[in-house]
């Protein structure tokens, strides 16, 4: 009998209703090589645990014996949808420590290539929420608009992803003579074809029941999660740097910061079109008043910064990504640390996850619009 | 707030900490015995209310390891750069501010992972990119023999 | 022999006359057999290899570019080129897995689509068995297929597997009940359960136009719950490849994964051909009543031709649908079922019955 007692309490304490599921290191919706251990019961999440690693390519440690110019290169590898903006980090941070004032011209076009590749990432994105959501179409018809975005790329920077067209003390090339006639062109083009997105995906029935109303995120949760971005826009959170610290030419250009105070998953699939909206209105600003001048200021063979410390914020497509260098006077860094967006992002998923179903996970997680290089670094 | 008035509104809630004009934003160091009372206040209290946590770094200097963490108030849209310093280089320990800032969990997973820091009170300092038998890469004194050919 | 597009009893009553002459009984039934059997397992291979290549067009139009275009002209002979890459794959079988049940699972999935083609009446003459309850068989035999899925999501040992059976369970026995009471409600109208009978009712007229208002419900409800017993998109939840890998079939390579995959799209083919015999006339040609020039026009195309137009037309809106929907969530598929497509179906019975009863049909 009292055998029979132990047996019962030991079932009694198995708990069997629970299963772990890895999502990843190979998985169809992670994107990349990370890796979900997912805690469900049947199959509602209980809990999410990301494990990041995979891809880890030790990039701070190489900035240490690495120029600053040289560092610019590496950045584009890290959120190579966001390789500009990353670049422009850089950039920005090493002219500010040399107190360089770069031309007007290189504040502008830096200011549209950024916009530009902000549109490319959206579309990406874009294309790859519908996948997750299981309307494969959605595919092609991002990828097809950002083509001519890529297209721009190539003819200016003379690469199509990892462009390293800013560097310390301005671009690495001027402008292609065809550059504003095809951002023009593009711009008219792609007003007429974002309105096809919303016809194929955010007006769906399927789509707006499975995304409305799930997986909610608190303005004060972004906060102090540290989330930014369309990701922490939809939540309330005003968090966009162009607006509230401008560098470049931001501060010359009339936008909208786009919000939204209901932050679930269909929020923040409309900040990041509306997004797209405003990308367009920027560039149509800035693209017929690019001023003359030089498209780089002479600097010194060798790039010394000064002992000291110097952080540069800037928004990236996936929110704020932050360079730290920290100087000892000597041409190499001292120390190099890279903020990036996706990392704080990447970590509320088990907050925001918990108590959804395993398809909300996936949509969850595809409105984070993750990058894992940029996580991994 | 302009920086010198945070400067003097920090040395009102806090006189342990040491606060000064940095090349871009308010530096403040506070020993590391009271920065788990110094970061509580600092969000907490009214004026300052740095509730947005933005960057965590660890900094291997010669002779001691050093935390900085970049904080923002989203109300008063004010910055601020706080530096700890940890006594032992060796075996750095610091207080976790994970209860605080929850995106800090994160952050200070990676500063034990790539320097070595350790944090006290942390929910879940486990190594975030790297094997166990790894050492601390971003140290100064780490070598690698075999992934890093030192020129 | 006799052999007349327009009617192919002529043909098969020769063979058999041919063969009863200079054979026993049994050996004739024997060699019939082995014809049909072969005859069936050529369609369903050819079939099977077209509808593949169909999708990838039709999926390729949808989403502007050109799809397979390489081998052969036009990309004709990619998915034969496909099936000989699945033929000679190497077949995996996890070490865990229960093996009978695993190796024995896509021979139930296929089998079972066999036998529900084996009703389907081509054209005049041009169908195997012709039940009494024809229609009955039907739905009785393909909800056997879920067994053979299930039995694939829990032999293979794989999480991923075993989530993708449970959702097609769950899934396939809900919609069971809207295909069925669909059925139910055109047989009200057919007055007979006999798939010849039901053809032979619609020779004036098809029943989604003498049924109007509940035969286009039924039809829009039997599509729907169709698209979602073939487990295709907007209903993939059970092979939902960007939650679950490939689901059920996760484990399964070469020619076992090539049963699953063939399967699918000879189930397509079977709620096309059910809709297209139940409600479209099945291989009668469109006649509207008095005009009797055009009848005579739309004799002239034979009833072969225009079951397979209707067919694929039927088929072609299915892939429209799976091309374009994003795909449900586990407990709003079941919600469409149990909350709204269900209710809506027996209303509907009751709806065809006073039509019926009252004699306010066409």
């Amino acid at each position: 009998m009292d055998e029979l007692k132990e047996v019962m309490i030991t079932t009694d304490e198995i708990r069997t209703d629970e299963y772990l599921i890895n999502m990843g290191p190979q998985h169809p919706s992670t994107h990349g090589v990370l890796r979900l251990l997912v805690q469900l019961e049947g199959e509602i999440v209980h809990n999410v645990q990301p494990h990041i690693g995979y891809i880890h390519s030790g990039i701070e440690k190489m900035t240490e014996s690495l120029s600053y110019p040289q560092i610019g290169h590496l950045t584009d590898r890290m959120d190579y949808l966001s390789a500009h903006q990353n670049n422009e980090a850089v950039a920005l941070c090493v002219e500010n420590a040399l107190q360089i004032e770069v031309p007007d011209r290189v504040k502008y076009i830096r200011t549209i290539m950024s916009e530009l590749s902000r549109l490319a990432s959206h579309q990406l994105w874009w294309c790859v929420m519908g996948m997750d959501m299981g309307a494969l179409t959605t595919f092609f018809y991002g990828l097809r608009d950002r083509e001519d975005i890529l297209d721009i790329f190539e003819e200016t920077c003379g690469a199509r992803l990892t462009v390293n067209y800013s560097i310390p003390g301005g671009l690495m090339f001027d402008i292609h003579p065809n550059f504003q006639r095809d951002v023009k062109a593009f711009i008219t083009k792609f007003r007429t074809k974002l309105p096809e997105y919303d016809r194929l995906l955010s007006g769906n029935v399927i789509f707006t029941e499975r995304t409305k109303g799930v997986g909610f995120l608190s303005k004060e949760d972004a906060i102090a999660y540290g989330v930014t971005g369309p990701t922490a826009r939809a939540s309330g959170f005003a968090c966009d740097l162009r607006k509230h610290r401008p560098y470049s030419a931001y501060d010359k250009v009339n936008f909208n910061e786009v919000l939204s105070d209901v932050g679930d998953t269909y929020a923040r699939y409309q900040v990041r079109m509306q997004e797209m909206w405003e990308s367009m209105n920027i560039i149509e600003q800035l693209i017929d008043n690019i001023p003359e001048g030089d498209y780089a200021v002479k600097m010194k063979g060798v790039v010394k910064l000064p002992e000291g410390e110097f952080y540069q914020r800037v928004e990236t497509a996936r929110g704020e990504f932050g360079v730290f260098i920290v100087s000892d006077g000597k041409k190499n860094p001292y120390r190099v640390k890279f903020r990036s967006p996706g990392f704080s992002n990447l970590f509320t998923i088990n907050h925001i996850a918990k108590g959804w179903k395993i398809a909300d996970l996936v949509a969850i997680m595809s409105t984070f619009d993750l990058v894992i290089p940029d996580i991994d670094r | 707030m302009t920086n010198e008035e945070l400067i003097a509104e920090i040395s009102k809630i806090a006189t342990e900490a040491e606060s000064k004009q940095g090349f871009q934003y308010v530096e403040t160091f506070v020993p590391f015995a009271g920065m788990h009372s110094f970061m509580t206040r600092i969000k907490e209290d009214s004026k300052l209310a740095f509730d947005y946590l933005i960057c965590v770094t660890g900094v291997d200097h010669a002779d001691h390891m050093q935390m900085v963490y970049h904080l923002e108030s989203t109300l008063h849209k004010h910055m601020m750069v706080v530096k700890v310093k940890t006594a032992d280089r060796e075996n750095p320990a610091l207080d976790s501010v994970t209860d605080i800032w929850p995106t800090a969990e994160f952050h200070e997973r990676e500063a034990y992972d790539l320097l070595g820091i350790h944090f006290n009170n942390h929910p879940d300092l486990r190594r975030m990119f790297l094997d166990d038998n790894w050492g601390y890469p971003l140290r100064k004194d780490f070598k690698d023999d075999i992934h890093i050919v030192s020129r | 022999m006799a052999f007349n597009i327009y009617d192919f009893t002529t043909l098969t009553k020769s063979i058999h006359e041919g063969l009863s002459s200079q054979l026993s009984p049994t050996a004739t039934l024997a060699i019939e057999w082995t014809i049909v059997g072969l005859a069936y397992l050529l369609f369903v291979a050819l079939f099977g290899l077209f509808l593949v290549y169909a999708e990838r067009k039709v999926c390729a139009a949808f989403q502007q570019r050109m799809g397979p275009m390489r081998v052969g002209p036009w990309g004709l002979l990619q998915t034969i080129a496909d099936f000989i890459k699945l033929l000679m794959k190497e077949l995996i079988t996890p070490r865990d897995a229960d093996k009978f049940l695993y190796n024995l699972a896509p021979f139930i999935v296929i089998i079972v689509s066999f036998l529900v083609i084996s009703v389907i009446p081509f054209a005049p003459g041009l169908s195997t068995f012709d039940f009494d309850i024809g229609i009955f068989f039907v739905t009785a035999v393909s909800s056997v297929g879920v067994i053979g899925i299930l039995l694939a999501g829990w032999s293979s040992n794989n999480k991923y597997s075993l989530i993708g059976a449970m959702r097609s369970g769950a899934q396939i026995v809900s919609y069971e009940l809207s295909v069925g009471l669909s059925l139910i409600t055109m047989i009200i109208l057919a007055e007979t359960m006999q798939i010849s009978g039901i053809v032979e009712g619609q020779r004036e007229m098809w029943f989604i136009f003498k049924g109007h208002i509940p035969a286009v419900i039924a039809f829009l409800v039997f599509i729907i719950a169709g698209t979602a017993e073939t487990n295709r998109g907007p209903f993939d939840l059970a092979e939902a490849e960007s939650e679950l890998t490939a689901g059920f079939h996760t484990e399964y390579s070469g020619i076992k994964f090539a049963f699953f995959f063939l399967a699918e799209y000879i189930n397509l083919f079977i709620v096309a051909a059910m809709a297209t015999t139940v409600f479209l006339g099945g291989w009668m040609p469109l006649h509207f009543g008095d005009f009797e020039g055009f009848n005579q026009i739309m004799d002239l195309i034979p009833g072969l031709f225009w079951f397979f137009f209707k067919v694929l037309g039927v088929i072609f809106l299915m892939m429209w649908f799976k091309w374009t929907f994003p795909r449900l969530r586990v407990d709003q598929i079941l919600n469409l079922e149990w909350k709204y497509l269900l209710p809506i179906n027996l209303f509907n019975i009751l709806l065809m019955a006073a039509v019926v009863l009252f004699g306010l049909h066409f």
